[in-house]
Formats: structure tokens, C-alpha cells, sequence
């Protein structure tokens, strides 16, 4: 390697490396440092080396909404994929017109607030709100359903704010995928069912693993849907983390909670990419 | 009527009658109808857009028609889908699924029909034999040379014993060396297996080493249908005869000597003559000649032939033969010669005659 390159090419990364340092590495390095601490009684820290913020996990207090953030990450990306994929697969069988018109409908609700976007779904889902209006007005139901405050809210706001990132992966997936792969299959006999699952499938499998991962890690560490939806009732990490810092002063408790999503969400990553390259390799 | 014989066999396995097919504006299939005898290495011949692809997915059931009826084996197929007609199709991109090795390629189809795992076993390995390349079950498609591909693909669909084989324009991303050998190994294949092959492409040579029968299309209309000899013998139409090797062509006015001889008058003032059985006379007409048919001499001959005068404008030396292009007043002619050392006399722009037979004159339909 020319010597010339690499001092160059260091001093040009160097900005962003120092930026990554400052504004990333070294607070994430005071975080963590925290998390081996108490917190002091009006705030602030302690200097007490401990492991209890992180033997405090297993308090099904804490354990609870971990393990429910898993549960809805994983309900949220099967959700997204099972919506998504027949959107995607529909868009990319549009004329390159109407793909585009479409393309640009589902990426449009990003450009909103995401904050005003959920207070709409509370608009929508409360006691008073639309859908308990109109299933009155229908006659079917007497009394208002229980929509809003519940899990199923949350499954709602996080389905709908993360659809459109499992859509494009997938359409770019779809849209990639020679039609005459599927044609060679219903040539040798194969019916929608089976064409569908042995080649579209496995063949589209990129975009879908790529979805996947932009929904699930994000949905991990959401805290304003299962805040604004959930109520105090369905709290996942982001939420512990967020009233732990917040309300509770407890910055090393919140610090240890931090480090346990980022690590989580560090392994699933690891797999996903060694996943993906000894897939290449076969 | 649906090709059935008396003995109850399938005479024509394939029957197609007044097939229509349309994109849009674009008739891509004209009211189309042909008949595929069983056994048979059936060609469709035609340039790029002339609609065989069309036809033959028609046939696969990879489009649907509308209006006109397909018979497979005498049975209609109108409204049944490609994955239930009994046909399989070699593409023109091998269309080889990349997420599976060889193996599991070749027995896709077989799988579909829940065929046994020994079953499966057996025929692959035949199949494998049978296309020449025994032993690479194991492979991705993308570790394999173009060659191996195109077999593989055909493994793929000869596994299923379909009585009907379909091909488009298999060999055409192949080199010229490889494509030659192909085209002698489909041939003996098909005699071989006894399928029906019907076999598209644009290539006329290769339909005409390949083929029974050739059906040459144009436009989303067959232009002619019949052995390869008698289309380049007797082309029916100009396009025909120009698409299927080379020819002079003439257009003038005619007239009917003495019972078969008809003369031509062409606008530059030249007399060509030809023989036709055909009672009917046309006022004008196009006459044809193919370039083997013609001599090019420096003395006029003094036989009964036809000829025109000349002046080479080139000469193209092509191996075996010799081609020269001559122009005679506004009209090029190409006389194609065999390797003889008496032709070393000739050079561009010598004064010469062009000759021929007055019964290697073909007349020409249409246009």
C-alpha cells in the first residue's frame, strides 16, 4: 500500500473519525462508565463501583418490557412483511408511472412529524374518536371499544410509522427479479402457491432480510409510540430508559438499560451480516 | 378435425387454428394457423418482432390468446394455464434458477409432479447423460460456461418427457463454433428422443440445417410453411426469398410467349424469361433468381439463358466461394461462383456477363 495513500486517506477520514469520537464514542464511553455507578440522592452520581444496575434487569419489573420489546419487534416486522410484500409486489407490477406516483405516496407520510402522526392515531383510536364514531353510528357496537391505551394501539402506531421501510427494500427486491425465473417455474408446472414459494421467495430474500433488519433494530429502542399509544400500560425499553433518565435521576441505571439494548441490537447486527456473507460464499 | 388418425394416435400434435393475439394495437399474432406433426423438428423462421416468440408462448401457455383455439394432442388448451399443459419451454435466457445447483434445477419440474425421490434420482442422472454432462448435479448455474447452461436448461426440460419441446432462439448467445455443434447435437437429440420440437429463431441457416419444416412469419402472419428445400427452392413471396438466403430480384412486366414461357420486360429494357405452369398472369410481376444459379462470364454466352450485362463492383472472396456484386445499369446483382482458379482473370470494374438458367427463374408473390 502506497504510504502517500494512506496518510492521505487518514487525514481525510480524520474529521469524521473525530466527530464519530466526540459526539459518539466518547459519550457512549461515559455511559457505560456510569452504568458501574450509583445514583446519588438527588441525582448526580456516586462513585460506589456496582453491578446492581445490571442484576436489576432480571426484576420482572424491568424484564417485563424488555422481553415485550423483543415480542412487538418481532410482531411489528412479520406484520410489516405480510402488508408490505403484496404492496410492493402490486407497485412493481404498475407501468413505471404509476410506480412512481405510488413510490412517492409511501414515502410522502414521512415527511410529517412523526409526533403529529401519532397523536392522529390517538385521534382515531380513543373512546370518542373515529372508529368508535362510526362502529356506533353503524349500530354494531353500544358502548365505545377500548381501542386506545392497549397494545394492540401500539402495534397499530408501530406498524404503520415503519411500513414504508420494509416496502422499498422489498420493492427494490421484487422489481430486481427477472420475471422469466417465474415464467421457467409455471413452465414446469408449478402453480401461483408454488411459484411464489420456491423461487420468488427465496430469490427476493435480500430485500426482505434488508426490511427486516431497518424495522425490527429501530422498533427495539421505540419509546414516543408505546408512550403516546400505550399509555403508562405498555412500556418497552425506550420507555424504561427514557423514565429512568427523566423521572427517576437514575442516570446509571439508565445508562446500564442503554448498554443492554445497544448490545442486543450489536449481536442481532453481527448475526444478520455474517448471515449475509456466508450466504455469499455458498 | 383435431388430428386425431383413424388408430386413435395424435398425427398433429400440435394444431393451431386462427390463433389472434394482440398488444395493445400491435397484432404481435394475425389469425395464424398450422399444423405440427408429431415427431417432427418444427422451425418458425422470422426477423426480430415478427411475432414467433408470441406464438410459441402462445403455445406454452406463457399468454393467452384472443380469439382462436390451441390443440395439444387434440385436446383445446384455450383457458388452461402454462403449469397445466404438457409442453416445457427452453429460454432464451436458460432462465436457470440461481438459488439452486444443477440438481435441484433439472428435477423442479419433476418435484411439481411429486415424483419419488429414486424416480427423481434416476432420471436426472439420465437426463444429465443425455445432454452430455454427467456428474454436475452439485454446481450453481453461475459456476457454469454458457454451453453448459443452455444444456443444463435443456436437461431441465427434457427430464419431464414432454411430448412437445418448445425453443427460443436457444443458441443465441453462444459463440459460432459452439453454436454449430449445438445445433447437430438438437438434431440428433430429436431423433434420438422422438419429441416434437418446435424451434423459433432468426437465424435461417440454422433453420434450415435443423428443420423438417419451417414455417417463416412475418408481421404476425406466416408468409410460407414447408420443407426447408422447397422454401428455398420456391420461395412464395419476395420477403421470404430475400429473408432465406440471397436472391436477385426483377420487377417488370410480363408476357405470356408460347404456352409455359413467360418474358419479362424489366424498366431498363432487358428480357428475362422464366417458366410457369401457373395459368393465371399477373400483369406485373417480381422474378427471382438465386446467385448460385448464375454465371458471370466476359463473353456473352450464346445458349438460351437469360442474361444481363454488367460491370463488376466487387469482388468478395468468402473461402469456398466467391461473390461477386455486379451492377447492371440501376440493378445490383449478386453472383456467387465456386472456388474455381479460372476466376483469377476477373477484377472490379471489368465488363461482364451475368448468366443463368431460364428454369432457375422463380416468380415471386406479393411482396
Amino acid at each position: 500500500m502506497n504510504p502517500r495513500a494512506t496518510c492521505a486517506g487518514q487525514l481525510m477520514v480524520s474529521p469524521a473519525f473525530l466527530w464519530l469520537l466526540i459526539f459518539f464514542l466518547i459519550p457512549l464511553g461515559i455511559m457505560l462508565v456510569y452504568s458501574f455507578f450509583q445514583r446519588g440522592r438527588y441525582g448526580g452520581i456516586v462513585w460506589n463501583f456496582t453491578f446492581s444496575n445490571y442484576s436489576q434487569l432480571l426484576n420482572p419489573l424491568y424484564l417485563k418490557p424488555i422481553l415485550r420489546s423483543f415480542w412487538l419487534a418481532v410482531a411489528n416486522t412479520i406484520l410489516c412483511l405480510i402488508i408490505g410484500y403484496p404492496t410492493a409486489y402490486y407497485i412493481s407490477k404498475r407501468t413505471p408511472r404509476i410506480r412512481n406516483i405510488l413510490l412517492i405516496l409511501v414515502i410522502l407520510p414521512l415527511w410529517t412529524n412523526f409526533l403529529v402522526r401519532t397523536y392522529a392515531w390517538m385521534i382515531i383510536l380513543r373512546e370518542g374518536g373515529l372508529i368508535n364514531t362510526i362502529l356506533i353510528k353503524l349500530g354494531l357496537i353500544n358502548e365505545p371499544l377500548q381501542l386506545l391505551f392497549t397494545q394492540k394501539a401500539v402495534i397499530i402506531g408501530l406498524v404503520y410509522g415503519y411500513l414504508p421501510f420494509m416496502i422499498y427494500p422489498l420493492y427494490v427486491s421484487i422489481e430486481k427479479l427477472n420475471p422469466s425465473f417465474l415464467e421457467a417455474a409455471r413452465d414446469l408446472g408449478a402453480n401461483r402457491f408454488q411459484t411464489f414459494w420456491r423461487v420468488m421467495l427465496p430469490l427476493t430474500l435480500p430485500g426482505i432480510a434488508a426490511g427486516s433488519v431497518v424495522v425490527f433494530v429501530p422498533t427495539l429502542g421505540a419509546f414516543v409510540t408505546p408512550d403516546l399509544l400505550g399509555g403508562a400500560k405498555v412500556p418497552m425499553i425506550g420507555n424504561l430508559i427514557q423514565h429512568q433518565y427523566l423521572k427517576m435521576r437514575n442516570w446509571p441505571f439508565g445508562s446500564a438499560l442503554s448498554f443492554i439494548l445497544l448490545s442486543l441490537v450489536l449481536i442481532l447486527l453481527f448475526i444478520y451480516i455474517r448471515a449475509g456473507s456466508s450466504q455469499e460464499q455458498q | 378435425m383435431n388430428g386425431i388418425t383413424s388408430r386413435g394416435k395424435v398425427k398433429n400434435i400440435v394444431q393451431i387454428q386462427d390463433l389472434v393475439k394482440r398488444f395493445g394495437e400491435v397484432v404481435a399474432v394475425d389469425h395464424i394457423s398450422l399444423e405440427v406433426f408429431a415427431g417432427e423438428f418444427f422451425s418458425i423462421l422470422g426477423p426480430s418482432g415478427c411475432g414467433k416468440t408470441t406464438l410459441l408462448r402462445l403455445i406454452a401457455g406463457l399468454e393467452q390468446p384472443h380469439s382462436g383455439e390451441i390443440y395439444l394432442e387434440g385436446k383445446p388448451t384455450n383457458g388452461i394455464p402454462a403449469y397445466r399443459r404438457n409442453v416445457n419451454t427452453v429460454f432464451q435466457n436458460y432462465a436457470l434458477f440461481p438459488h439452486m445447483n444443477v440438481y435441484e434445477n433439472i428435477a423442479f419440474g419433476l418435484k411439481m409432479k411429486r415424483a419419488s425421490k429414486g424416480d427423481m434420482d434416476s432420471r436426472i442422472l439420465e437426463a444429465l447423460d443425455l445432454v452430455g454432462l454427467p456428474g454436475l448435479g452439485s454446481r450453481k448455474s453461475k459456476q457454469l460456461s454458457g454451453g453448459q447452461q443452455q444444456r443444463i436448461a435443456l436437461a431441465r426440460a427434457l427430464v419431464n418427457e414432454p411430448p412437445v419441446l418448445l425453443l427460443d432462439e436457444p443458441l443465441g448467445a453462444l459463440d459460432l463454433k459452439l453454436r454449430k455443434q449445438m445445433q447437430m447435437e438438437l438434431k440428433s437429440l430429436q431423433r434420438k428422443l422422438g419429441i416434437t420440437f418446435i424451434y423459433v429463431t432468426h437465424d435461417q441457416e440454422e433453420a434450415l440445417t435443423m428443420s423438417d419444416r419451417i414455417a417463416v412469419m412475418r408481421l404476425g402472419k406466416i408468409e410460407q410453411l414447408g420443407e426447408p428445400s422447397r422454401i428455398y427452392e420456391k420461395p412464395a413471396t419476395e420477403f421470404v426469398a430475400n429473408f432465406i438466403g440471397t436472391s436477385n430480384v426483377f420487377s417488370g412486366d410480363l408476357k405470356r410467349d408460347d404456352g409455359l414461357l413467360l418474358t419479362m420486360t424489366t424498366p431498363d429494357g432487358y428480357e428475362i424469361k422464366a417458366i410457369s405452369d401457373d395459368v393465371s398472369l399477373p400483369e406485373t410481376a417480381t422474378f427471382m433468381v438465386r446467385p448460385e444459379r448464375t454465371q458471370i462470364t466476359l463473353d456473352k454466352p450464346e445458349e438460351d439463358l437469360n442474361i444481363l450485362p454488367g460491370t463488376i463492383q466487387e469482388i468478395i472472396y468468402l473461402g469456398t466461394v466467391i461473390q461477386f456484386i455486379v451492377s447492371s445499369n440501376d440493378t445490383r446483382l449478386v453472383v456467387l461462383e465456386k472456388n474455381y482458379r479460372g476466376h483469377q482473370q476477373l477484377s472490379v470494374d471489368q465488363d461482364v456477363f451475368v448468366s443463368w438458367d431460364i428454369s432457375s427463374t422463380i416468380m415471386l408473390s406479393g411482396r
